[in-house]
This record gives C-alpha cells, sequence and structure tokens, in this order.
C-alpha cells in the first residue's frame, strides 16, 4: 500500500514517472535525437564532406579519399584538400540557379493553388455537421492508401493525348484536337496539387473545426457583413493552419523529383530533378552534393522563418 | 393628450393596485393602453425540423425597459433572442422594431447588438481593437471612434487595459469587455444572452446592480435571457416567464412572485408549497377551500378578476415565508396546518423547517433569524402547527 502514499504535491502526470527507472527516464527522450544522430546529421556530415570534394574517375567517385591507414594524418591530410570550388560553380552556372528558383516559383505556385483549393475544402468539412466529419476526413486520407507512385502514373493516363481527359473533351466536342499537358508544367502543377492536397487540407481543417463560430455571429451582429468577418475573423484566426499547411507543402515540393520526373517535359526545370541528373548522368557526386546542401537551406529558410514568428507570437500572448 | 395618457395610466395602476417589490416610479408603459411598444413578437412561431422552439408567441417591450426572458433551458428563450438578434429567422409570425419589420433584414444591418453568452471576444485583437469592431465597420471618422472608445472604457473602467489581449483578462473583465464592445454603438435594443452566467456568486450580484444602473444611465432598452431566477428578479422590470416556447406569466417580478398565474410560475419561481383542494363555499370575497387530504378547511382572499365557482378543483400556492410556526394552535386560528418537524436547514439568515403533515406532505416554512437567542429553540420531531393570513394564500386555478 505505500505506493499509494504519493505526496500530495507530486501531480498526477509526474508521479507515474517516480517509479521508472533512472536509466529509463533518460533513455526514453534520447531515442528521437539518437535517431535522428544515426539516420540524419551524419548522412547529411557524409554529404556534405561531398559536397567540398572534387569529383574523381574511381571508386568512390570522388577526391580526397580519407586513407584510415595513416590515421589521424591522413584524415588531416584529406580535410586539407577540402574546398568550396562546388559551390561557386553552382553560383556561377546559369542552370543551376535557374532550377533553383524555377523550383521555387514551382513551389510558391503550387502552395498558393493548394491553400485556394484546400481552404474551401477545409472550410467545408469544418462546418459539415458532426457526424458526417470523420466521413470527409477517410475520404481526404484515403489516396493514401494507394501508392504514391500508381497514383502519379494515373495521372499520365488521364492525361496523355489519347488519355481520358482529352477522350471525353473530343466526344464532347469541346475540342478537336487533344490538349498537349503530359510533359509540360501544367502536368506537374496537377501532379502535386493532387498529391499534396491532404497536407494542406489536413492542418487547415484541424484549425477550422476549433473555430469558434460565435464569433462570426458577433462580428456580423456589429455590423459585419459575412464576407469581411471571413477576412477580419476567420482567416486571421486560422493563420497558425494556413502556416503549418503551407510549410508542409511548400517545403516537399521544393525538392520534389518524382512527380516533374514522370508529368514533366524535358525542359521542366526542377532542382531535385537537377541533383538526380548530377548524381546519376553526370555521376558528379561532389556536384550533387552541394546541390543537396544549398536545397536544404533554401528548405530550412522558411522553417526558420515560421518558428521565429511563432515564439514571437506566443512569447506577445503571454 | 398628456393628461389623458397619464390619467389612463392611473387608472390601470388602481385597477391593478398591487405594487409589489422593486418597482421603478412612474415606469410602466405595459399599463399605458396608449403607449407603442419598441419590440413586437407577433404570433411568432420557429421550429426546427419536427421540434417547436417558440409556438405561436405574441410579446411586447417598451422603450426603455429592461426586460427578462425567464425558463428552463430548451423554452426557446435564446431562440426568441436570436431570432430578433437575425441569427435565426420565424418559421411564421413577424417581429417588429421600432416601426421597421425586422424579418429577412440580416444581422448586421439590424440595429440590435448582443452580449453573447461566451462573450465571443476576438481573441487576436486587444480590448480597445474589439469594442472599436462595431464603429469601424458603420464607417465613422477615426477621432469619433477614439472618443467613444475611450469614454466606454471609462465607464465599464477598463481605462488601464485597453491594450491587453482577452486572454490577459479575468472572467469579470472579459464580461465588461463583451458589454462595452455592444454599448458602444448605441443600439436601440441590447441583447444579453446569460449575462452573468459565467461569473462566481458575489461579483454576479455586484454586477447586477451595475447593469441595472447602466440601463437606467443610458435609458437604453435591455432584453436579458436567463434561467437564473434571482437574476431576473433583481434586475428586470418585468420578467417573461417561459415553458415549451410558450410565455406562461409576463409581470413585474414581485407580481410573478406574489401572484403567480399557474402552478407551473408559481413553482418555478421560488419555492412554494401546494395544497390542493376544492372550492367549498365563497361570500364577500372570501374563499373556503375543503382541502383534499381531508384534513379540514382554508380560508384564502378570492383575487380579483378570476372566476371561480363553488365545487371548483383548485390549488393554494403558500410561499414559505409566508407561514408563521406554533407550539401550541392558536386560538381562533382560520388556518391551521398541523404535523411534525422532519428537517431543520440553518442558513445563518434564515431557517427553513420542513413540516410533515398528517397526510405525509411535506410543507416548507421559512423563519428569518431576527433574534440571535431563541428560548426554546424547535428541533426534530417536535409537534407544530401552521397559520397563515387568507392573503398569504395565492389561489391558483391553472
Amino acid at each position: 500500500m505505500s505506493d499509494n502514499a504519493l505526496p500530495a504535491t507530486q501531480t498526477p502526470e509526474t508521479a507515474p514517472f517516480s517509479r521508472t527507472p533512472r536509466l529509463l527516464r533518460a533513455v526514453v527522450p534520447a531515442l528521437p535525437f539518437l535517431w535522428l544522430l544515426i539516420f540524419f546529421l551524419t548522412p547529411f556530415a557524409i554529404v556534405f564532406r561531398m559536397s567540398l570534394s572534387q569529383p574523381a574517375t574511381a571508386q568512390p567517385p570522388y577526391t580526397p579519399v580519407i586513407d584510415w591507414a595513416q590515421g589521424l594524418a591522413g584524415l588531416w591530410a584529406a580535410l586539407g584538400e577540402l574546398n568550396i570550388d562546388n559551390f561557386l560553380l553552382l553560383a556561377d552556372d546559369y542552370l543551376y540557379v535557374a532550377s533553383a528558383f524555377s523550383s521555387l516559383r514551382m513551389a510558391a505556385v503550387s502552395t498558393l493553388l493548394l491553400l485556394l483549393i484546400g481552404f474551401p475544402m477545409a472550410y467545408a468539412m469544418a462546418k459539415a455537421p458532426e457526424n458526417r466529419r470523420p466521413v470527409l476526413l477517410v475520404l481526404v486520407i484515403l489516396p493514401f492508401w494507394t501508392s504514391f507512385l500508381i497514383r502519379v502514373y494515373a495521372w499520365i493516363g488521364i492525361l496523355k493525348p489519347e488519355g481520358l481527359l482529352n477522350t471525353v473533351l473530343i466526344s464532347l466536342g469541346l475540342i478537336d484536337q487533344p490538349l498537349q499537358i503530359v510533359n509540360t508544367d501544367i502536368a506537374i502543377f496537377i501532379g502535386v496539387v493532387y498529391c499534396y492536397l491532404p497536407f494542406m487540407v489536413l492542418p487547415l481543417y484541424a484549425t477550422l473545426e476549433k473555430m469558434d463560430w460565435t464569433l462570426i455571429e458577433a462580428a456580423q451582429d456589429l455590423g459585419c457583413p459575412p464576407w469581411r468577418a471571413f477576412w477580419r475573423i476567420t482567416v486571421p484566426l486560422a493563420l497558425p493552419g494556413i502556416a503549418a499547411g503551407a510549410l508542409l507543402c511548400f517545403i516537399p515540393i521544393v525538392g520534389e523529383y518524382v512527380i516533374p520526373e514522370l508529368l514533366g517535359g524535358p525542359d521542366s526545370l526542377m532542382i531535385g530533378k537537377t541533383l538526380s541528373d548530377e548524381f546519376f548522368k553526370n555521376r558528379d557526386w561532389p556536384l550533387a552534393s552541394a546541390v543537396a546542401v544549398v536545397l536544404l537551406i533554401i528548405v530550412v529558410g522558411p522553417v526558420m522563418v515560421y518558428r521565429e514568428l511563432e515564439t514571437r507570437r506566443l512569447e506577445k500572448a503571454r | 393628450m398628456t393628461e389623458a395618457r397619464t390619467e389612463a395610466r392611473t387608472e390601470a395602476r388602481k385597477r391593478d393596485s398591487l405594487a409589489i417589490g422593486a418597482v421603478r416610479r412612474d415606469f410602466a408603459p405595459w399599463l399605458d393602453p396608449h403607449a407603442k411598444p419598441l419590440i413586437r413578437f407577433d404570433q411568432v412561431t420557429k421550429r426546427f425540423g419536427d421540434f417547436v422552439a417558440v409556438d405561436n408567441l405574441t410579446l411586447h417591450i417598451y422603450e426603455r425597459e429592461f426586460f427578462c426572458l425567464l425558463g428552463p433551458s430548451g423554452c426557446g428563450k435564446t431562440t426568441l433572442m436570436r431570432m430578433l438578434a437575425g441569427f435565426e429567422e420565424p418559421t411564421q409570425g413577424k417581429i417588429v422594431l421600432g416601426d421597421q419589420v425586422v424579418s429577412g433584414i440580416p444581422p448586421h444591418r439590424r440595429p440590435v447588438n448582443m452580449m453573447f453568452q461566451s462573450y465571443a471576444l476576438f481573441p487576436h485583437m486587444n480590448v480597445e481593437k474589439n469594442i472599436a469592431f462595431g464603429l469601424v465597420q458603420d464607417g465613422l471618422p477615426k477621432q469619433e471612434i477614439a472618443d467613444r472608445v475611450a469614454e466606454i472604457l471609462r465607464l465599464v473602467q477598463l481605462t488601464p487595459f485597453a491594450r491587453r489581449k482577452p486572454d490577459q483578462l479575468s472572467g469579470g473583465q472579459r464580461q465588461r469587455v463583451a458589454l462595452a464592445r455592444a454599448l458602444v454603438k448605441r443600439p436601440k435594443v441590447l441583447l444579453l444572452d446569460e449575462p452573468l452566467g459565467a461569473l462566481d456568486k458575489k461579483l454576479r450580484e455586484e454586477t447586477q446592480f451595475e447593469l441595472m444602473d447602466l440601463q437606467v444611465n443610458l435609458g437604453m432598452t435591455f432584453l436579458v435571457v436567463t434561467h437564473d431566477q434571482e437574476e431576473a428578479m433583481t434586475m428586470a422590470d418585468r420578467i417573461a416567464v417561459m415553458d415549451r416556447g410558450t410565455i406562461r406569466q409576463i409581470a413585474p417580478p414581485g407580481q410573478v412572485y406574489e401572484q403567480p398565474a399557474s402552478r407551473y410560475v408559481a413553482e418555478f419561481i421560488g419555492d412554494v408549497n401546494i395544497i390542493e383542494g376544492r372550492i367549498a363555499a365563497s361570500d364577500a370575497g372570501r374563499l373556503r377551500i375543503a382541502r383534499t387530504d381531508g384534513e379540514g378547511e382554508l380560508a384564502i382572499e378570492a383575487p380579483p378578476g378570476v372566476a371561480t365557482q363553488t365545487g371548483q378543483e383548485i390549488a393554494v400556492a403558500l410561499r414559505p415565508e409566508k407561514l408563521v410556526l406554533h407550539r401550541e394552535p392558536p386560538a381562533g386560528a382560520q388556518n391551521l396546518l398541523s404535523g411534525e418537524i422532519w428537517d431543520i436547514g440553518y442558513l445563518g439568515d434564515w431557517t427553513i423547517y420542513l413540516v410533515k403533515l398528517a397526510s405525509g406532505q411535506i410543507v416548507r416554512v421559512s423563519r428569518a433569524n431576527a433574534s440571535r437567542f431563541v428560548e426554546q429553540p424547535l428541533t426534530w420531531d417536535d409537534k407544530v402547527h401552521i397559520t397563515f393570513a387568507p392573503e398569504a394564500g395565492v389561489l391558483l386555478t391553472q
């Protein structure tokens, strides 16, 4: 019975921990850090080191290679040969700069499209009768039950010149020549918006679902027409959801490779595709690594900005 | 013209000579047959699917009145208020505000403002911006908005908190922001949905009096929805007691308490003992009632204007504080109920005695503890006799 005689000051949250071994208490929070260390930070260190190397026709295809036989001296010798030539090349070569900008533009436009489509969807879901919401939620998640690749391939079937869309449009008499959609940027936009829609809708829905709709009634009661109440009340209060959805979509779209590869044309410039070409076609691992590092920096930037804004918002609320 | 109106009012007052409770001097527009109501609900019905929330209801509310809709949850009082604000449209009937039929006018164009039960303060705006919101919507000049916000902040004593966000305020402060936000637009009618529901008891009492002062000083018409009878009794000029979409009685608080129109109203407002019986005889305004439990007769005063006939089944409502307890049956008592003390509740200012009659009925008697010491205090199982004056009993025919 002595187990039950916990001091009154202990809160229910901390109480169970007092009986768990100290070691376990230290290990549990350490596990995710360990995971990130092994599977993210270490590979990134390798990639970063590779981005400072030079390509070589050898195995592995870059120099310098650390000669571990010489011990620390070998490590120092290798480190001395590292330089930032690859990054200078990236900044110099129009192709890389253009593909980076093209990716950012592609991601920005897609995110905007996703917001324009996703917001009304999430809004309608949040406004739907409570007993119908779980069904709508499942419908949003349903595409995940099929392989991502298969879904992108299915879009080829729909969009290609003799595909479903063109057949229907021609048989309706709306067009007489099939539209060339596959292998254009439009196909990429369609694929990206389709694939990322759940990532936009879900955070928006989570925010809007918690929304206190009497605030809208209060705004109307104070003389605010419904559309203005939407801009003055609903949108500002949904901002955290908008930011979360936009980031969840924007970041992976910047580095998106599969969709532009399958649906885009030869001149669709995306940094993910450039990276892959550099790595597999040109076998220039160091340059590909440099592209990967730049991509990471591009993507981490907006996350840092968001975190900063969020902290400032929370501090203000205090 | 004015003289005629005053005369009519005096006449009406005489006819309805019972002025009970806290009555505002010379304020009773509902007694004036020439007075024009500010708000008229005309045979209004509201259905939600099969559920009838408001059932063919007619109600007139006058300018500068503090009017309370009182009833249990689900009685339709909130629906009635929301129809006036424009959030619901009546299924049938019409609502008139001033000279304007308001049905079909969207909420943002109606000259009424509402204080929401949850206050509904905009969490992303500070106190000042919350209050200014309605004025900004009206497109008033910046300087006027600033002046009016500053003025109302002073009125509700929130000037030092102007820059705070709602989540940095206490419950009482939030309530005052909500009030200020609705008041600053100077609406024809201020609607208050359970305005004090979220406050603790002490603050609620203080705020009741503040609201009353505010309403009189601003000369505004207040329509309050509440389920708290104490709140309604304290603040209202008139109370409408509602039950399942209909109004059971509209009267000033004192009248609702002392002259309930029906058993429902008598039981809803305050504590009451109901003695059932039959009219045995009637003479010179006095009724003799034969008790259904066969324990004798009661004598009560016949209420004016209520048609009664001998043999009619009726109920007598007796408020606990109007009953007197005796150890020995007093000689010559017209109304005598005998029993023994079943239970005692000591509240400090009052003591509640539950007396069990021979029939098994429990009668509630309350006694003010006017002196600090009692020589022979009553205790459990003591034989007691209850008497009351003939005018203390209220005859209920419904």
